[in-house]
């Protein structure tokens, strides 16, 4: 231990004083935090009081990214104008043929006095940064709840699911990936419609089908789409595709590894997509079997 | 005697000023919230730990643990990870610095590096701890590169940081 100075001066309580009390306090928090979720108010405070420092810190990527876009060529601006034109031609057959297939649908669901699904609305959100907590895949997108984003909100980018708003502060939220350790997924494969739940490796570019029996029929290429049974995210958007499935009889569930479709972690704008789908009331909780206790009176 | 030594971290140098000290800490902290990616990001030192660690060397009673929990603080919300981990990381890291900073003071800036290192690699190790304790994975050996280029950094940061508190030149002495 060190030389302490003699009492001469007041100066509080020791250095080691000062760590306890510092340690219990963040140890409360840390326990508050990660078990109980018993701190949202002083997260949004702390958010508040951050924002003007990150919107500060942005500017610079912003600036250089503005300055990048101003310096563009025209024969690369050309490229991508034909390349835009020719994208829109492409899938104008394909919307002209949804838009009649929609309407096939809603005449086929009227017939069957089927409830209509709700269109999907969304709103474009900017990806401020990728939180830099090495432990999560998470990014920082610039909308909040002042803009009406609530949590639990699917995020998609143009081609397929990013993951799920997770953290709404006034002006941004955050959204956890489907890379996300343990940030499952139901989907359901394309080809044959079986269902499975994907679940996040904590890798970029890796995810896994969990609980899929071994002779499930799942092969490399399928095509997973959600499901939909979760009610967090809208039926039918794609979010990955088998790379590679290893049936080990060892093993009790197949190891199916999947790449996500959607460019999870290199994108600059992302949509959140509010799906305002009224769910049918989750069946009644089953009574427990009333185990026969002493104290009940004769059966 | 190799004590009696003038190194230059024993010149004396004029008081700092608390409005450059905590100057310092928002340009850290801004220099943090910086939008990096990839490999810049897996490099980029802490630099609150850095600046923090820095004055509880240099200035062990202008500056504390308050400070250091607090920041550790914003920083939780701003990395998006568990409140309170940096809070407690940065406490310890203060605690070091503050008991070791005689010890540390003692040296030049280059050996300096030696103890800014182990000290930093401490502060990521404790975040390490907690986040696998909270049911985290390890998320590779890059994890610590930060450490090591803030250590790196040390020497420059030493010296810049302490020009404004050398003495002017007196024109009339020259």
């Amino acid at each position: 231990m060190e030389h302490q100075p003699p009492p001469f001066f007041k100066t509080g309580p020791t250095p080691l004083a000062r760590l306890l009390i510092c340690s219990v306090l963040s140890l409360l928090v840390l326990i508050a935090d990660a078990r109980f979720n018993l701190l949202p108010v002083l997260r949004q405070v702390v958010s508040v009081v951050l924002y003007p420092l990150q919107r500060i810190a942005a500017a610079p990527a912003g600036l250089a990214q503005r300055a990048g876009e101003f310096f563009v060529t025209h024969a690369s601006l050309r490229g991508e104008n034909a390349r835009l034109l020719h994208e829109r031609i492409e899938r104008a057959a394909a919307l002209q043929q949804l838009q009649a297939l929609q309407a096939e649908n809603a005449q086929l669901r009227e017939l069957l006095a089927a409830r209509q699904r709700v269109a999907v609305k969304s709103q474009l959100a900017e990806v401020a940064y990728s939180a830099r907590d090495p432990f999560s895949r998470r990014i920082v997108v610039d909308r909040g709840s002042q803009h009406g984003v609530q949590s639990g909100q699917p995020v998609i980018d143009h081609a397929g699911v990013v993951g799920q708003v997770t953290r709404v502060y006034p002006w941004v939220a955050e959204v956890t990936l489907i890379t996300d350790k343990d940030h499952l997924v139901p989907v359901l494969n394309l080809r044959n419609g079986l269902r499975a739940v994907l679940a996040g490796t904590g890798n970029d570019g890796t995810l896994e089908l969990r609980f899929v029996p071994l002779n499930a029929d799942f092969q490399n290429g399928d095509r997973l789409v959600t499901s939909g049974i979760d009610g967090v995210y809208p039926r039918g958007l794609p979010v990955a595709e088998v790379m590679n499935v290893e049936r080990n009889a060892a093993f009790l569930f197949a190891r199916i590894t999947c790449k996500p479709l959607g460019g999870v972690n290199h994108n600059a704008h992302v949509l959140i997509v509010s799906a305002e789908r009224q769910l049918p009331a989750p069946p009644p909780e089953e009574e427990k079997p009333v185990r026969p206790k002493r104290s009940r009176k004769g059966g | 005697m190799i004590y009696a030594r003038p190194t230059p971290s024993q010149e004396i140098l004029l008081p700092v000023k608390p409005a450059f000290m905590v100057a310092t800490l928002l340009a850290a902290l801004l220099m943090n919230l910086l939008p990096l990616s990839g490999w810049w990001l897996s490099a980029r030192p802490d630099f609150v730990a850095l600046i923090l660690l820095f004055w509880c060397i240099e200035q062990p009673r202008r500056i504390g643990f308050v400070a250091a929990w607090l920041l550790g603080l914003l920083m939780d919300v701003a990395d998006a990870s568990l409140l309170g981990q940096h809070a407690l990381a940065y406490s310890i890291l203060a605690y070091a610095g503050i008991v070791l900073h005689r010890r540390v003071q003692r040296f030049s800036v280059t050996p300096q590096v030696l103890h800014v290192i182990p000290l930093l690699l401490l502060n990521d190790a404790i975040v390490l701890v907690i986040r696998l304790l909270a049911g985290g994975d390890f998320p590779g050996y890059p994890y610590f590169a930060g450490s090591i280029v803030g250590g790196v950094l040390w020497p420059v940061l030493a010296i810049v940081l302490k020009l404004p508190q050398r003495p002017k030149p007196d024109p009339d002495h020259a």
